[in-house]
Parts: structure tokens; C-alpha cells; sequence
């Protein structure tokens, strides 16, 4: 029976198609295909860990803003806070400087005011008496021609100065 | 989907049962059953004739014409000789003497060749040792033919019956082309001496073969030059399919089994494991460039195993040689008498002859399964139109059913022939080590080797 005792020429044959079809795969086949689909594994597990790592990262990078971006707003309103202290102190020292000046002010005013005053007293005492050293010469050209009438005004004038 | 299958069994239906009525009221089918009356349906060698090589291929869907290919042979005194295997064999209309209807039938005739004024002359065998095999024959001289006409003389008065040529051994019967035109087959032809050449011709069986390594070559190629051309991108459809396949023989199997050796005996197994799956599957196609019954013949799955053979032991390590010629057992069993090392002997030996004989079992009795599923068909065709028509039906749904199941078979086949070759040449890679190791190692050939078994016992159940 054929099928059960091997015919030499297909046993050759075989041989010959098996040991080149392994040749070839060997040489140009199976190690391209086996290096490929490792390298592609690696590639894709590689893939998946950079994505992981990235994720992790953009989570980190997440939280870091939200982070800054509460710190930012405690800052912010801090500043608003400390703006709004310092604009009362500001307004409250203005308006401390402002009465200050204000009574500064017055004060000057009030001491001109008396200065003035008690220059213009003076001047009208100068004036007054310079009147009165006219009007007394005057007088006393006029009154004083008798002796005795002289010696009468002096007298009543030293009675004038000394009521006063 | 559904509906497609339902389309697909109205086919079946209408198919077989056009196909039952059609036999009897065909003039070809009732010749046939006359025929069957006078001399039984010999299906040992239909069957045989279809599982078998040829110098031609059948011509698809035709029983007489065939695809001429190149028989090369080495004639007894050393020459050699190519022609066509067309030149063989020779078409005859045979016209049947009852029924007046004419058929074609295939013949052998004799070539002859001329080299150096010597003729030689060559046929393929029919009534010989070599059937159906190329023989060189030799007229007989007056004192060999006088001895088998002696010979012929005792087998026919053995028997009460004429039962046409007997064989003879050393001669072959030639056939005479001009009686059979007279519609009496094997009835009259002269003896030659025969002597079988040394023949590689490039049969059936060859051209299937170059046909299977060149469809291997052009799958592996292709994925490495869409690898070439794709770069990393994963392959879609056809290649992508035929990568899942490497990966699942090269991750799921080379690599547990071999460890860090994988690489190294990859391109053998791999090659195995496909050169095995595509022969399989064309021979599950009927026609041309299927219908090669390869894997289903010994001498390939031979030399298959015994690459696997050569490839465990020419590698095997220091080890391996150890635990064959001086393995850890008791004293006793190795030293006065070797009874482990004719036992571990023997097994190298048995192992590859497993691989051989699994391999070409499986897929010769597929075959033959379904070619004696085809053939009750035309057996119960002589018992009448009922019995003929149901016998078709049940033949073709049971047929589809196993042909179904040999492509399963196909590459479970395939599979296990390269896994049970990693585990042989795993052993001879053995190392020296002990302890938990050796253990785990051992535990996971034999886990393998509990799987392939279950698998077995399922697919002989199934059948």
C-alpha cells in the first residue's frame, strides 16, 4: 500500500521544498516577523506607559495650578483687603494733615491778626500821642502866653496823667 | 446572515434531491448499476486511487483527462530520462455492448525511449507489485514466458472463476489497449519484466507540495514586506489574521515551552506549523491546486518528523545525553541490567514516530471518512430510488459535517505537531539543574501533554 510505505521520491522532494521553504523563512521571514511584532509590543507598553505618565503628569500639573490659583486668590483678596486699610489710613491722615493745616492756618491768621492789631494799636498810640503833642503845642501857644495859665495846665495835666 | 444560511440549505436540499431522483433516470447511472451486478463497486480502490499520488492531475471535474507534469526516472543502467507524464496514458472511447453508450476511459501506454541505439521502455504498472507506479520493462525471453505461462496455468485452475491478470511478482501485465475497446476490460495482456526506476518525478503529490511552499512563502513574505512598506502599523484582514496565527504559535506556545530558546528554533516550528496547516487545508479543496492528499501520506509526515528528530538530538545538550544513558533513578534500574536506557532509547525513537504517525492518521482517516461517505451514496444506488435519494441526503449533510470538522482537525493537527516538537526539542535542551527548576519544567511538559491528550480523546469522540 502506497500510503503506508514512503515513496522516495516524495520523500525527496519533501526534503528538498521543506529545507528550502525553511531556508528562506528562516533567513528572510520569521526572524523579521518575530523582531517586528516585539518591537511593536514594546512600542505599544511603552505607548501606554508614556500615556500614563502623562496623565499623571497633566493630573499633577492640574492640581499645581488649582493650587496657585487658590493661593493667587487668597493673595488677591489679601491685597484687596490691605488696599482698602491703607485707603482709610491714607484718607483718615489726610484729612488729620488737613485739620492740622487747616488750624495751623488759623492760628498764623490769629497772630497776624494780633500782631496786626497790636501794631496798629501802636501806631495809633504813636499817632494819638503825635495828635496830642500837636494839639498840646497848639494849646499851649495859644493858652500858654501867661505864665500862670502855663503853670495851670501842667498842673491839670499831671492830674489827667495821673487819673489815668 | 440567517437568511443566507437559509439559502444555503435550500441549495443543499434541492442539490441531493435533484441529485437522488436524477440516478436512476440517468442511462450513465443505470450502465453503472448493471455493471454493478456483474462486479461488485471495488471502493478499497476508489478510495485508495483518491488518497493516492499521480503522474497527472486530474483535470477538475473530469475523471479521464489530466494535467500532463514531468516524470524524471533512473533506468536500470543508470540513465536518466524526463518526458511527460502525458505519454503515459491515452484516452479510449469504450462503447458499452448492451446499452450502445460510449465512454471515455483512461489507459496506460507504453513509452519509448531511444538513448545510445538502446530502447527503453516504461508504463505505468496496473497488474504488478507497483501499481500505479512508473516501471522500466523488458520483453521476456521464450524461457521466462514459458514460466509464466506455467504459473498462470496453476492460478487459474486454483480458481473456479477467471479473474482476469494475476500478479506476479518480479513481471507486471500490460494491458492490451485494442481488447479493451471491445468494452472486456483486463482480460488480455502480455508480461514484461518490470524493474522500478529510481523515480522523483514531480508527481500530484510534489506539485502540491511546491504549490503549499510557495503559498507559505508568499503569506510570510507579504507580512514582512506590509512590515517594510507599514512600518509599526498593525496589519488589518488577511495578514493580520495570519499574524495572529505566528503570535499565538510563537507567544502562547514557542515561548512557554522553550523560554529563552524560542528565538533560536522559532523558524522551524513556525515553518512546521504552516507548511502543515496549508497542506492540510488544500487537501480539504477538491480541485486543482487542492485534492493532494499530503499530510495524509506517510512520507511526508516522515520527513517531518524526522527534522524534528534530527533537530532534538543532533542539538541536544550534555544533559539531555545524561539523562538518557545515566538517568536519576535507583541503581538497580541502570546498572547490572540497562533497563532505563533501552527504555529512554526506545523513546527517542518512539517520540518522532508518534509525531509521523498522529499527523498522517488523522489526516488520512479524515479523508477516507468522507470519500466513504461519497461513495454509499453510489453503493446504495444499485437498492432503488428511495433508498438511494435518502442515502444522498444523509451522505452530503454528513460529508459537509466532517469536512467541517477537518478543518478543525487541520490545524489542531498542525498545532499539535509543532507543540509536541517544541516539547521534544525542550527536552534536548535540557539543563543541568536541579531541584525546583527541573520541577516546574517537567510538571509543565507533562500539563502539555495532558492538554494534547484531552484534545485527542475530544476529536475521537466527536467523530
Amino acid at each position: 500500500m502506497e500510503l503506508f510505505t514512503p515513496d522516495f521520491g516524495l520523500v525527496f522532494w519533501m526534503f528538498v521544498a521543506f529545507i528550502l521553504l525553511f531556508l528562506v523563512l528562516a533567513k528572510w521571514g520569521w526572524p523579521v516577523i518575530i523582531k517586528q511584532m516585539e518591537h511593536r509590543a514594546k512600542t505599544i507598553d511603552k505607548g501606554v506607559e508614556d500615556a500614563r505618565q502623562a496623565k499623571e503628569q497633566l493630573d499633577n500639573a492640574r492640581s499645581e495650578a488649582d493650587r496657585y490659583m487658590k493661593e493667587a486668590q487668597g493673595r488677591q483678596q489679601e491685597m484687596l483687603r490691605e488696599a482698602e486699610r491703607m485707603k482709610t489710613e491714607i484718607i483718615e491722615a489726610a484729612r488729620q494733615e488737613a485739620a492740622k493745616a487747616a488750624q495751623r492756618e488759623m492760628d498764623a491768621a490769629k497772630a497776624s491778626i494780633e500782631q496786626s492789631r497790636k501794631e496798629a494799636e501802636s501806631q495809633i498810640r504813636n499817632e494819638v500821642g503825635k495828635f496830642s503833642l500837636e494839639i498840646a503845642e497848639r494849646m499851649m501857644r495859644t493858652s500858654m502866653k501867661s505864665d500862670k495859665a502855663q503853670t495851670a495846665l501842667v498842673n491839670k495835666l499831671l492830674d489827667e496823667i495821673e487819673k489815668n | 446572515m440567517l437568511k443566507r444560511i437559509n439559502v444555503i440549505m435550500l441549495m443543499l436540499a434541492l442539490l441531493t434531491a435533484g441529485f437522488a431522483q436524477a440516478a436512476p433516470a440517468n442511462p450513465a447511472a443505470r450502465h453503472y448499476d448493471n455493471e454493478e451486478k456483474e462486479k461488485p463497486m471495488d471502493v478499497k480502490e476508489i478510495i485508495f486511487e483518491h488518497l493516492g499520488d499521480g503522474y497527472g492531475w486530474e483535470v477538475p471535474f473530469s475523471h479521464v483527462y489530466r494535467m500532463p507534469l514531468p516524470v524524471i526516472v533512473r533506468a536500470q543502467d543508470g540513465q536518466w530520462f524526463s518526458f511527460s507524464s502525458g505519454d503515459l496514458t491515452e484516452v479510449i472511447v469504450v462503447k458499452d455492448e448492451e446499452t450502445g453508450k460510449e465512454k471515455k476511459e483512461l489507459i496506460p501506454v507504453v513509452k519509448t525511449c531511444e538513448r545510445n541505439g538502446k530502447q527503453y521502455q516504461f508504463v505505468i504498472a496496473h497488474t504488478s507489485k507497483h501499481k500505479d507506479k512508473v516501471v522500466e520493462i523488458e520483453p521476456l525471453t521464450a524461457q521466462e514466458q514459458a514460466e509464466i505461462d506455467k504459473q498462470l496455468a496453476d492460478k487459474r485452475a486454483g480458481s473456479d472463476v477467471d479473474e482476469g491478470m494475476p500478479v506476479i511478482d518480479g513481471y507486471v501485465c500490460v494491458e492490451d489497449a485494442s481488447v479493451k475497446e471491445n468494452g472486456h476490460l483486463h482480460d488480455k495482456g502480455t508480461y514484461y519484466k518490470e524493474y522500478r526506476p529510481l523515480d522523483i518525478s514531480i508527481t500530484k503529490n510534489v506539485l502540491a507540495l511546491f504549490i503549499s511552499a510557495l503559498l507559505v512563502t508568499a503569506m510570510v513574505m507579504g507580512l514582512v514586506r506590509y512590515y517594510k512598506r507599514c512600518g509599526l502599523r498593525a496589519p488589518r484582514k488577511g495578514m493580520g489574521f495570519f499574524e495572529m496565527l505566528v503570535s499565538f504559535v510563537y507567544y502562547d506556545n514557542l515561548k512557554p515551552v522553550l523560554g529563552d530558546k524560542a528565538a533560536k528554533f522559532a523558524p522551524y516550528l513556525l515553518t512546521a506549523f504552516f507548511f502543515i496547516l496549508t497542506m492540510n487545508l488544500l487537501g480539504l479543496i477538491v480541485v486543482f491546486p487542492g485534492g493532494a492528499n499530503l499530510t495524509g501520506n506517510i512520507a511526508i509526515t516522515l520527513v517531518l518528523a524526522l527534522c524534528t528528530f534530527v533537530i532534538t538530538n543532533v542539538l541536544g545538550t550534555k544533559h539531555y545525553w545524561k539523562e538518557i544513558f545515566w538517568p536519576d533513578v535507583p541503581i538497580w534500574l541502570k546498572c547490572p541490567l540497562p533497563i532505563m536506557q533501552v527504555i529512554e532509547i526506545f523513546g527517542i525513537f518512539t517520540k518522532p514516530a508518534a509525531l509521523c504517525v498522529r499527523l498522517f492518521a488523522n489526516m488520512m482517516g479524515g479523508h477516507m471518512i468522507v470519500i466513504t461517505l461519497t461513495l454509499l451514496i453510489f453503493i446504495f444506488a444499485g437498492f432503488g430510488a428511495a433508498l438511494a435519494g435518502g442515502t444522498a441526503v444523509v451522505s452530503v449533510l454528513f460529508s459537509v459535517f466532517m469536512l467541517a470538522l477537518d478543518v478543525l482537525v487541520s490545524f489542531i493537527q498542525a498545532y499539535v505537531f509543532t507543540l509536541l516538537s517544541a516539547l521534544f526539542i525542550a527536552m534536548g535542551q535540557a539543563k543541568e539543574e536541579h531541584g525546583k527548576e527541573l520541577d516546574k519544567e517537567d510538571e509543565l511538559l507533562r500539563k502539555e501533554a495532558a492538554e494534547i491528550d484531552h484534545m485527542e480523546g475530544r476529536e475521537v469522540g466527536s467523530i
